[in-house]
C-alpha cells in the first residue's frame, strides 16, 4: 500500500488504529504538508507570534520554525529541513521531511517516513518494504524482495498464488506489468499479500527463499502447462465411493508455525483406474475408488491446512500408464510423490497398512553412486557442469528421504490403522522409481480381508486415514533432510 | 549380449522351437543359437528317468506377507536350463493345503532360456498377470517366488527376468518393476 500517484499526492499514515491520508502539495521536488493538517492528527498546537515565528506543542514540548528559515529548534537543537515553513493563505505548509526530522523527536510513537512510497509508519508495525519484479521468459519469474527479512508463505488459492508476509502492511510498489500467458496481473491484498492471478497458460509454479543480507527474496517461476492439464475436473463414477469434498477437521491442533508452509507441490498418485480396477473386495469395493477418495481427502485437507500446491496425477476413472504417473510429479516437480493403493495376499487373513520405497538390483545402486555429469556450454559463454539423471533411476537419488518418508507414515498410522507386520518395505516398485522427489507408494490396508475392506470402504476410517498421512507430510517437511543417497 | 538382444533372441528361439512345423519350413529358425550364448528350452514332460533332487521351493508365508521355504522333491534336470525347467514347473503346480501357492492358477511355463551372464528368462502363459488379485505384496509374492525359486537353488542363474505370452512386460498387477532381470531377495522370504 503505497501513496498515490503525484497528481493525486498524499501521505499514507499508518498506525494501530488504522490508516488515514493526508493531503500533500507538490512544489518543484518538495512534498509540503499542512501544518493544520498534522496538528489534527497528532494532537498538536500551533501557534504564530506577532513576528511570524511558529511555535508547535506537543505534551509540554515545543518546535519552532521561522517563515523564512529551512530549519527547526528543539529546545535549542537546530534541525535542518529541505525547506523553509511557507503560507498558503491562512494555513501553513512545512516539508514532509518536518514529521521524520522534528516531529519525531518530540513525538511519543516512532514515526517513520518512507518518503519515496509517501508513507509515515506510527508506532512500532511491521511494514517491509516490498519491491516486485517481473522478468518475462519461460518460466516467467517473479522476483519479490522483502526489507528487513521478513516472513511469507506462498500458497495457490483458488487460481492465484498469494504470497503472505508476516506483517501488518506492506510498503509496497506495484509494478505495472504486461498481461502474460503465464502471468495475468499482481495486486496487493489488504493488509499484507500479494496475488499473482495466472494467466491461461499457467500450469504450476515454483517458488524458493533466499535470505539477502539485509532482506528476504522470493523467487516465483510460473511455468505454462505442458499440454492438456493433468488434473481434470472430477468426473462422477457410478461405483465409486463417495468423494470426499472437505478437508475432515483435523483431530489435533496444528503446530503454531508450519516449516516452509505454503511452498512445495504435492503429487499424489491414485493407483490403477480405467480399465484396471486393482485389487476387488469381496464386497465390490474397488481400489481405484478407494485410491481416488483418499487421494482426494488428502488433496483437500493438504490444500486447505498447509497450503501447498497438490496435483492429482488422476482425477477421474482413467488408465494413466505407470511412466506418466511418474513424469506428472517431475514435471510438476514435485517435492513429494505418494502413491495411494490398496493390497491384497493369497491369505485373506493378511492384513494391515504398508508403505513402500523403491529398490534397485544392486548394479544400478553400485552405477548410481558414481554420479555422471556433463560440461555443457551457457549462453553468456564458457560452459556449467549438469548432473546427468536417468529416467528409471531417478529416485536412486532419493532413496533415503523416501525410506524416512516411510517410517514417518508408520509412525504416524501406529495405534491409528491397522499396521501390516511389516509396515515398511523396500520393493522394485515401478511408478516410485523414475520419480525424481522423495516418493513412497502407501497401500492402506488389505481389499483381500472381508474386515478389512469394511474399514477401507467407510468415510470415518478414511478421515483417520488422511490425518495420519497429512501428520507424516507435516512431519516430513519439518523434518531435517537425511541427505540423499 | 545386451538385455534386449537376449529377449529377442530368446522369443524368436521359444517361437522356433514351439513351432515344429514352421522349423521344417524353414529350417535356418530352428537353428540353436550360438554355442555358448544362450541355452533354451521348450516347456516338456518330466524327464522320465525318474531320479529327482531336493529343491527349495516357495510358498505364501502363515501372515500372507513374505514366502516360506519349502524343500520339496523336484525331477532331475541334465543342464542348468533343463533343471530350471523343472524347479519352476515345480513351483508353479498346484499345491494342496496347507500350503498355498502365490502363483495364480492355470499359470504355465511357455519356455525358459539363460545367458552365458546368468541372466534367466523366463515366459509364463498370460494367466500369471491375468489371474493376479492385484496387490503390491501378492504380486511381490508371485515374482519372489519364481525368482528366488531358480536363484536360491540354481547357482549357475543370477538374475530372472519374467516375460509374459512371449514379451517383456511392465509388471504383472500395476507395481513390481518386471522391465529387466531380477537377482533373488531372501528379504521376501521369512
Amino acid at each position: 500500500m503505497r501513496g498515490q500517484a503525484p497528481a493525486q499526492a498524499s501521505l499514507t499514515v499508518l498506525s494501530r488504529e488504522g490508516r488515514r491520508t493526508v493531503p500533500l502539495t507538490i512544489s518543484g521536488d518538495q512534498d509540503l504538508v499542512f501544518l493544520d493538517d498534522l496538528a489534527s492528527l497528532f494532537q498538536l498546537s500551533v501557534r504564530e507570534d506577532s513576528l511570524g515565528a511558529l511555535t508547535v506543542g506537543y505534551k509540554g514540548k515545543t518546535i519552532l520554525m521561522t517563515p523564512d528559515q529551512p530549519i527547526a529548534s528543539i529546545a535549542g537543537r537546530l534541525i535542518s529541513l529541505p525547506a523553509a515553513p511557507s503560507r498558503a493563505g491562512r494555513r501553513w505548509l512545512v516539508p514532509v521531511e518536518f514529521v521524520g526530522r522534528a516531529l519525531a523527536l518530540v513525538y511519543d510513537a516512532r514515526l517513520d517516513l518512507r518518503r519515496a512510497s509517501r508513507l509515515l509508519v506510527v508506532g512500532d508495525l511491521r511494514v517491509p518494504r516490498v519491491t516486485v519484479r517481473v522478468e518475462n521468459g519461460d518460466p516467467t519469474r517473479v522476483v519479490i524482495d522483502a526489507s528487513p527479512r521478513t516472513g511469507s508463505t506462498i500458497a495457490q488459492e483458488n487460481r492465484a498464488i498469494a504470497v503472505r508476509f508476516e506483517a501488518d502492511a506492506l510498503d509496497l510498489v506495484v509494478p505495472g506489468i504486461q498481461p502474460g500467458p503465464e502471468l495475468q496481473a499482481i495486486r496487493l491484498q489488504e493488509p499484507a499479500a500479494l496475488l499473482l492471478e495466472p494467466g491461461p497458460r499457467f500450469g504450476a509454479f515454483r517458488a524458493s527463499t533466499q535470505p539477502l543480507e539485509t532482506a528476504t527474496r522470493l523467487t516465483i517461476d510460473l511455468q505454462s502447462a505442458p499440454g492438456p492439464a493433468p488434473t481434470g475436473p472430477p468426473a462422477a463414477t457410478a461405483a465409486a465411493p463417495p468423494p470426499a469434498a472437505a478437508a475432515p477437521a483435523p483431530d489435533r491442533p496444528l503446530p503454531a508455525a508450519l516449516p516452509a508452509a505454503g511452498q512445495g507441490t504435492l503429487v499424489l498418485d491414485p493407483g490403477h483406474g480405467g480399465d484396471d480396477d486393482g485389487v476387488r473386495g469381496a464386497a465390490g469395493t474397488r481400489e481405484k475408488d478407494l485410491a481416488l477418495a483418499v487421494a482426494r481427502r488428502v488433496k483437500a485437507a493438504v490444500e486447505a491446512r498447509l497450503g501447498i500446491r497438490v496435483v492429482l496425477t488422476r482425477d477421474d476413472d482413467r488408465a494413466v500408464p505407470l511412466e506418466t504417473r511418474a513424469a506428472i510429479a517431475n514435471n510438476n516437480k514435485a517435492d513429494l510423490f505418494l502413491s495411494l493403493h490398496a493390497n491384497a495376499s493369497f491369505r485373506r487373513t493378511a492384513a494391515g497398512a504398508s508403505f513402500f520405497y523403491a529398490s534397485f538390483e544392486p548394479e544400478v545402486e553400485a552405477a548410481g553412486a558414481m554420479r555422471r555429469s556433463e560440461r555443457v556450454p551457457t549462453l553468456g559463454g564458457g560452459f556449467r557442469e549438469i548432473e546427468l539423471v536417468s529416467w528409471d533411476t531417478a529416485q536412486l537419488r532419493y532413496v533415503a528421504r523416501s525410506a524416512d518418508l516411510a517410517r514417518m507414515l508408520a509412525d504416524e498410522f501406529r495405534d491409528r490403522i491397522p499396521l501390516s507386520p511389516h509396515p515398511v518395505e523396500r520393493a522394485p516398485i515401478e511408478v516410485l522409481r523414475s520419480a525424481n522427489m522423495p516418493a513412497v507408494m502407501v497401500e492402506m490396508g488389505y481389499l483381500s480381508n472381508d474386515d478389512q475392506e469394511r474399514l477401507l470402504a467407510d468415510a470415518g476410517f478414511q478421515n483417520t486415514l488422511v490425518q495420519a498421512i497429512y501428520d507424516a507430510i507435516l512431519r516430513f517437511r519439518g523434518a531435517p533432510p537425511a541427505g540423499a543417497q | 549380449m545386451s538385455r534386449r538382444y537376449a529377449v529377442a533372441l530368446f522369443v524368436v528361439v521359444a517361437a522356433a522351437i514351439a513351432g515344429g512345423a514352421l522349423a521344417a519350413l524353414w529350417p535356418r529358425w530352428s537353428r540353436a543359437p550360438k554355442a555358448g550364448a544362450v541355452a533354451a528350452a521348450a516347456a516338456a514332460p518330466p524327464a522320465a528317468s525318474g531320479r529327482r533332487i531336493k529343491a527349495r521351493l516357495f510358498y505364501v508365508s502363515q501372515d500372507g506377507t513374505r514366502l516360506t521355504g519349502v524343500e520339496r522333491d523336484v525331477p532331475y534336470g541334465s543342464g542348468t536350463v533343463e533343471q530350471a525347467r523343472q524347479i519352476i514347473e515345480a513351483q508353479i503346480a498346484p499345491v494342496a493345503e496347507p500350503l498355498v501357492s502365490p502363483i495364480p492358477a492355470g499359470t504355465r511355463l511357455r519356455a525358459l532360456f539363460v545367458s552365458e551372464q546368468g541372466e534367466a528368462y523366463l515366459d509364463l502363459s498370460r494367466e500369471v498377470a491375468a489371474g493376479h488379485a492385484g496387490g503390491s505384496t501378492d504380486e511381490l509374492l508371485t515374482v519372489y517366488a519364481l525368482v528366488d525359486a531358480l536363484t536360491a537353488n540354481l547357482p549357475a542363474v543370477k538374475s530372472v527376468q519374467l516375460l509374459v505370452d512371449g514379451g517383456q512386460v511392465e509388471t504383472l498387477a500395476g507395481h513390481v518393476d518386471l522391465r529387466s532381470p531380477l537377482a533373488g531377495n531372501p528379504a521376501w522370504v521369512e
